[in-house]
């Protein structure tokens, strides 16, 4: 397993990922002080977006949430060893990913509320939507990485233009068939993806050691996919590894696969019960081992990093968890009428009756003066409260 | 150019070929259709014009081929599908059920599917098992999916290009029975019907006869048996599925009274029954009778041999339009 930083904080070289970390094409050197403040920062930022996330839950601001608490350096580093230009497929728990990304929290948040399945344009944000069905998106980022083959933005030897994909799951989703055709699709036509599962060693209460009997890290060397197994909660081995793969990608040099092992801190979702499965000494254990304590070492071991950067950093943190707080209970619930306006991209005859049907019928109730269907549903809820 | 007698099969292979001249984003996908043009050889000649970057042939796996077309379309392409038989996209049934009939929506619009799907359709061809299913209700019943089903070459050739054109997904299902039987086909002047229109395709007074597809002959012929007997039937071939259009179809049935569906799907719960509820609630007080269905049984399609007793054929048909007419 790669690892550049040990879980004290200090760092172990490697002659291949230190060139990679220096920048070899004469890029900025993503292992500097002001890069590594930097990576802290957003892991610091992300995993307060998400313990408001899972209090804006417990208050019914949100109908579940999917948190990423300990996943922050795997999701962080592979986001921004990814270039501008790169496509990033993530399933439903990367906010570290969206972060790096530049995505706003509250976006994310959307979905889980329950305002809209996701919202976004994936071009504009080079982001495809997140995707809840294990696995599905997949293919989808191969797919992509096809289209970039006949865009020409594979292996021209220009860093700006050449481009690659980035596709996320699960160690569960791993188990999905389509995760194994995109395998397949991507050995048979060289596609420029590379795919990155975080191994968090359980897929809600099935353990990894049940879905794989070899590391996952092996798994695509079946169908002739180069891959590596790295430490998930050290950056900057992520970051490294990330860069490598998808350098490689852009150089038409075919798909990659990597695998990051780390852990999920917190339960699957917030409707999951982790006591039922899993015994309380193994998350102290990997508590040790926390992707931001870490980082925070190494920066201490370099002198880099200050109890003033640090207490900016947490307050920077409170002040997004406080804005998302705000944002959140200040959400109004969409017109349904919008449900009708995005099933079809062209019209459509019966979406449209069926829309004209909706609003003749809550006419009904405005002409009484009154929503009443709303009223009779608000007290319902208080029925049951 | 005026217009040439084509099979069906090669009428959709002049769409494919206009399409893929006309718009450099459109691309092919599919097992075994490139060097070999399909088992059905509907794409035969593509890939020696095209390439093997515009004509691929992927590897056996039904969801990779859906799914890599849903990374296609975001990036831009207009990626058309070929399943190499009805009864095998069953394994892509999850990419096209949650992610291409959604992928729109999910984005809020700003991502588009213009992905077509081409299925050989239908039964009657004496095939093993597998080979002879008509899956158009189970998406039919997926809110983001279009489905046309020709019956004939000129449909053959203009479905083809306007599925492709479309900015939906759209699911082709092509009636393989009858892909090498011959029409005219007008590549040049674009037909003043939409592809999402059903067509009255012979007028009638006692009964509308709606059918589809690889049903359509069957259909005609049943309308020439019951005119000797002097019954005259009004035959509409639905084109589209997927939206069905009910305007024409309820016109039909104000006029005549009645209505009988014949499809080779199974009756229970197939298209028939969505389209037969549909129509009594619009021309309830127009209804002479209930209307009645024609099609195949709430069974797995049968071997070979027993296909023909599955099938709807002239005699039930006629049957159909006896009880029918008995009200
Ligand atoms: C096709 C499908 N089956 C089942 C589910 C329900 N489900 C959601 S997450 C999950 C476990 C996923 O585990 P893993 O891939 O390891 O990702 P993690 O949640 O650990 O990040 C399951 C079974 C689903 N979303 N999609």
């Amino acid at each position: 397993m790669i690892q550049l930083l040990a879980a004290d904080g200090t760092r172990t070289p490697h002659a291949e990922l230190d060139e990679v970390l220096a920048g070899r094409g004469g890029e900025d050197d993503l292992a500097s002080p002001q890069r590594l403040r930097g990576y802290y920062r957003d892991m610091v930022m992300i995993r307060a977006a998400d313990l408001e996330a899972t209090s804006l839950q417990r208050q019914g601001q949100l109908g579940l949430w999917a948190s990423a608490l300990g996943q922050e350096a795997a999701q962080i580093g592979a986001g921004h060893a990814s270039r501008e230009q790169d496509y990033l497929v993530p399933t439903y728990r990367e906010h570290g990913i969206a972060w790096a990304r530049g995505i706003e929290p509250w976006r994310l948040l959307e979905s889980y509320r329950g305002v809209s399945h996701g919202g976004w344009d994936p071009n504009e944000l080079r982001t495809h939507p997140y995707m809840i069905v294990l696995g599905s998106q997949a293919p989808h980022a191969v797919g992509y990485a096809m289209g970039l083959q006949r865009d020409g933005v594979v292996g021209t030897g220009d860093p700006e233009t050449d481009t690659a994909v980035l596709a996320l799951f699960g160690d569960g989703a791993s188990s999905e068939g389509e995760v194994s055709e995109s395998f397949t699709f991507a050995a048979s036509f060289d596609a420029p993806v590379v795919f990155f599962t975080q191994n968090n060693q359980w897929a809600i209460s099935v353990p990894t050691s049940v879905q794989s009997r070899v590391p996952l890290a092996q798994r695509s060397r079946g169908w002739g996919i180069p891959s590596v197994r790295v430490d998930g909660n050290d950056v900057l081995a992520i970051l490294a590894a990330v860069r490598e793969a998808l350098d490689a990608a852009r150089a038409g040099e075919g798909p990659r696969f990597i695998e990051a092992v780390t852990y999920r801190m917190a339960a699957h979702t917030t409707s999951d019960d982790t006591s039922r499965y899993r015994p309380s000494s193994e998350e102290e254990e990997w508590a040790e081992k926390d992707p931001i304590l870490r980082l925070r070492r190494h920066l201490e071991q370099l002198e880099e990093i200050d109890e003033a950067f640090i207490a900016r950093c947490d307050e920077e943190a409170h002040d997004l968890a406080m804005a998302l707080h705000h944002h959140i209970h200040g959400m109004e619930d969409p017109d349904p009428v919008g449900m009708f306006t995005h099933a079809y991209a062209e019209p459509h005859p019966i979406v449209e009756a069926e829309r004209e049907q909706y609003l003749d019928y809550i006419a009904q109730f405005e002409d009484e003066g009154d929503d009443v269907g709303r009223d009779d549903a608000a007290e319902q809820k208080g029925e049951l409260a | 150019m005026s217009s040439t007698n084509l099979p069906i099969a090669k009428a959709i292979t002049a769409g494919l070929r206009d399409a893929l001249r006309a718009d450099d984003k459109v691309l092919l996908m599919g097992e075994d259709i490139g060097v070999l043009g399909g088992v059905f050889r509907v794409t035969d000649g593509l890939h020696a014009e095209f390439g093997s970057q515009r004509v691929v042939d992927t590897p056996l796996a039904e969801a990779g081929i859906v799914g890599t077309s849903v990374g296609l379309a975001v990036r831009g392409y207009r990626p058309v599908v070929e399943i190499q038989f009805d009864g095998f996209v069953y394994p892509a049934f999850n990419q096209i059920t949650t992610q291409v009939a959604k992928m729109h929506n999910r984005t809020n619009g700003t991502v588009h599917m213009p992905i077509v799907i081409r299925i050989p359709h239908g039964g009657g061809i004496g095939a093993i098992e597998h080979h002879s299913e008509s899956p158009e209700a189970l998406f039919a019943h997926t809110a983001g999916l279009r489905i046309l089903a020709p019956s004939n070459a000129q449909d053959a050739y203009w479905m083809t290009r306007q599925a492709i054109e479309c900015e939906d997904p759209v699911i082709m299902l092509e009636p393989k029975k009858r892909y090498w039987v011959k029409g005219d086909v007008d590549p040049d002047q674009r037909p003043e019907l939409s592809p999402w229109q059903a067509e009255v395709v012979r007028p009638g007074t006692d009964a509308t006869l709606l059918a589809w597809g690889p049903s359509m002959p069957l259909a005609l012929e049943s309308a020439e048996a019951a005119a000797e007997d002097g019954i005259e039937l009004e035959v509409i071939d639905a084109r589209s599925l997927a939206p069905v259009d009910y305007p024409t179809i309820a016109a039909s049935v104000r006029r005549t009274g009645r209505l009988l569906i014949t499809h080779e799907a199974p009756v229970l719960g197939g298209l028939g029954a969505e389209i037969a509820a549909r129509l009594t609630e619009e021309c309830f007080y127009h209804l002479e009778a209930p209307v009645i269905r024609v099609g195949g049984y709430h069974l797995p399609y049968p071997p070979a041999r027993m296909e023909h007793a599955y099938l709807p054929d002239l005699d039930r048909v006629l049957d159909g339009v006896d009880r029918l007419l008995e009200h």
